[in-house]
């Protein structure tokens, strides 16, 4: 694994390699460089399979961290490559030539993210949310609390806990003081 | 009265099915669903005996909850002693099962089935997220009362109710069938006009008919 | 005997014969139910069942057609009993037997596949033309075996009228077509495997592919028809497989005995396999059932002899 890291940082620049466990590797590239790592890692390295593409919502940074997940049958190691995008007008270049059902994840990115990959097949339909009007609901500005409050009607008489503060409470005792989850390439 | 005032009278007595496509409108029904009452006391007394005795579930899992439904109908649980049989079409169903959270692209297929649905249906609504949204109650996706979209007979609240607590739930029902209390069917097309307001400010795109046969 | 007296006596003898397939589907219910090790519903369930669907206060209809396929399948279930003779030697149920309604019957045992395939069509579902389209395919593959007994059946005894036919077979049990011409009777018997649609030859109502086929539009008083029907229709091919290799019945308690051992042979069958494919069930019938069939017309020309 190592030598394969040498390798890719041979080619282009890495910005972080984080291993996780034996079985399961990490490595941040730059953004205008992941078609070539990837077409690279599936072609010439064996990682044949596109287990899954999902972002996560760094808020307090502006960015998007693009995971995409590959599989190695013949090593049988998982390899998570790691982009960051701007948060504002995001828009990624489109995999599905690479891989044929990345387009799903894709449109469900677009959906539920708002990030945009130009030239991904069926891109612009619905996917879970039908006529879905507000912004992306999975960004973490969007106050799902508040949307819900007003357009599903509430039953009155409900009691609940603040998640945050009830788990502050019976699990983690010194909440302040664990550290914040930090990215990679910080 | 002259032609057009008619003409207007009966335009306002139909559904407009603005959803639809022009050119596919004329495929669908227009017509209001009208309250058809009981025809006799005593005759409808001995139906719905016979009615409580035999519920027709519809077997549409829409929720995590339908995984409650597959021990109710194998051995350990066994629902066909009580006269409850799944059946796999709304046209032939009497009682519909909405198995927990109902996501906006689900309340629509619920709408759909439930109105494909014949004569006295009722609706048992399972879980806490038909209650009052559960643990999905500050969701942006799933509704948080069921009771605002389609009318509901018998709730089950639990999460998830255990088969034990369906059995309750179904002979709960049963006793109100029995009192001739399950007058949900004409529920729905008293308050037609507040049930649709309801449904269409969750589902933005309507893209079905008004109301489906 | 006057024509209103007739007419009376098959509207008894009709009743009876719905009632009587009806407790014999509830009983049915019950044995898989016990098969399956629950308790399963009560005998009268199918009754319940019927009223409730009945009841049912709107019915969707999609046009005319529709409405007729529920009453053209009836109006099979009813003409296939109604030329059977149930019970030898009793005026109550003798129906409207005559010369040759032997081949009436096997036109009627056809007529209601047809009739239904005409209705559900119209309700524009893709499972009922699906389902229609797999059980006109089985009853093309089942009635082969059929008719070949039949036709032995007429052969032997030199005539296509189901009274004489029973006629012919009374005087001991030797003397019935299972003990006179058995390959004619085991033909028949696989081909009442399909006719009755247990498993394995469930393609048609496959809950699980195609969620009950046909009927699956029909709903409230259409399909309470169908239901009635179906009791009527199991109760009077059970009497149609009596009468012609089982030596008929000379009272109505022997007639509930053999018609429901005969109907158990296909309950036990069907609780004991699970469901072929369809094209598994139709090359089945055409295969050693139809061979079957075949030898024992071959039999009874030239080896029991035309008596």
């Amino acid at each position: 694994m190592e030598q394969l890291v040498k390798r890719i940082n041979g080619m282009i620049h890495l910005k972080a390699y984080n291993r996780q466990r034996d079985d399961l590797f990490f490595i941040t590239v730059e953004k205008s460089q992941l078609e070539l790592v990837l077409s690279h890692l599936k072609n010439n390295e064996g990682f044949t399979h596109l287990a899954f593409l999902q972002a996560v919502d760094f808020l307090e940074d502006s960015k998007f961290q693009l995971t995409y997940m590959l599989y190695n049958y013949d090593i049988r190691v998982n390899l998570g490559v790691k982009v960051l995008i701007g948060r504002d007008k995001a828009e990624m270049t489109s995999i599905h030539k690479l891989w044929a059902h990345a387009w799903q994840y894709q449109r469900e990115l677009h959906e539920l993210f708002g990030i945009n990959f130009p030239g991904s097949p069926r891109v612009e339909e619905s996917f879970v949310l039908e006529g879905w009007e507000e912004m992306p609901p999975m960004r973490r500005d969007f106050d799902t609390k508040e949307y819900s409050e007003r357009t599903f009607y509430q039953r009155p008489g409900r009691s609940t806990n603040d998640p945050k503060e009830y788990m502050k409470e019976k699990m983690y005792k010194n909440y302040a003081a664990s550290p914040r989850i930090r990215r990679d390439d910080e | 009265m002259n032609r057009k005032h008619i003409d207007e009278i009966e335009k306002q007595m139909k559904l407009a099915n603005e959803g639809l496509p022009e050119e596919e409108r004329k495929f669908f029904a227009d017509v209001i669903p009208t309250r058809v009452d009981p025809f006799n006391k005593y005759w409808e007394q001995f139906l719905n005996w016979a009615r409580s005795r035999s519920l027709w579930m519809l077997a549409f899992g829409t929720g995590c909850g339908a995984t409650e439904l597959r021990p109710l109908m194998t051995s350990r649980f066994d629902m066909a002693r009580f006269g409850i049989f799944p059946r796999p079409t709304p046209r032939q169903a009497s009682v519909f099962v909405v198995g927990g959270y109902a996501s906006i692209k689900t309340i629509k297929r619920i709408i759909r089935s439930y109105e494909q649905m014949q004569g006295p249906k009722y609706v048992i609504a399972l879980g806490s997220c038909t209650i009052n949204g559960g643990m999905y109650y500050d969701s942006y996706n799933t509704i948080n009362r069921l009771d605002y979209y389609i009318p509901v007979d018998v709730y089950i609240a639990g999460c998830m109710p255990r088969p034990e607590a369906l059995i309750a739930g179904f002979n709960r029902l049963k006793e109100k069938i029995v009192a001739g209390e399950c007058e949900g069917m004409n529920e729905y097309t008293d308050k037609f006009d507040w049930f649709k307001k309801n449904q269409k400010e969750i589902i933005k795109d309507w893209n079905m008919p008004d109301y489906n046969w | 005997m006057s024509i209103w007296t007739k007419v009376l006596y098959a509207v008894v003898s009709v009743s009876v014969a719905t009632v009587y397939g009806l407790t014999l589907g509830g009983i049915v219910r019950k044995l898989y139910a016990r098969v399956h090790g629950r308790f399963g519903p009560p005998v009268w369930q199918p009754f319940l069942d019927i009223i409730q669907t009945y009841s049912r206060r709107v019915a969707v209809s999609h046009g005319n057609m529709f409405f007729l396929g529920p009453v053209l399948r009836l109006a099979g279930g009813l003409g296939t009993y109604l030329f059977i003779p149930v019970i030898f030697g009793s005026a109550l149920f003798s129906n409207f037997s005559m010369a040759g309604d032997l081949l009436l019957v096997m036109y009627f045992v056809f007529f209601g596949q047809l009739g239904m395939a005409l209705g559900a069509g119209q309700g524009g579902h893709p499972y009922s033309p699906l389902g229609i389209a797999r059980g006109l395919a089985q009853m093309s593959a089942f009635e082969v075996p059929f008719s070949l007994a039949v036709i032995a059946v007429a052969i032997q005894y030199n005539s296509l009228n189901i009274t004489s036919i029973v006629a012919a077979q009374q005087g001991g049990f030797m003397h019935w077509t299972l003990f006179t011409n058995p390959l004619a009777v085991i033909a028949a018997m696989i081909s009442i495997l399909g006719m009755n649609m247990h498993a394995p030859f469930s393609i048609v109502m496959a809950p699980q592919e195609i969620p009950i086929g046909p009927p699956i539009e029909m709903n409230g008083s259409f399909l309470s028809i169908l239901q009635t029907n179906r009791g009527l229709f199991a109760a009077a091919k059970l009497v149609l497989f009596m009468n012609l290799f089982f030596g008929g019945a000379t009272n109505i308690i022997e007639m509930i005995v053999k018609t429901f051992f005969i109907y158990m042979f296909s309950v036990f069958v069907g609780a004991a396999y699970p469901r072929f494919r369809p094209e598994q069930s139709f090359r089945f019938f055409l295969k050693w059932p139809a061979f079957i069939g075949v030898l024992s017309i071959i039999y009874i020309t030239y080896l029991g002899g035309a008596s």
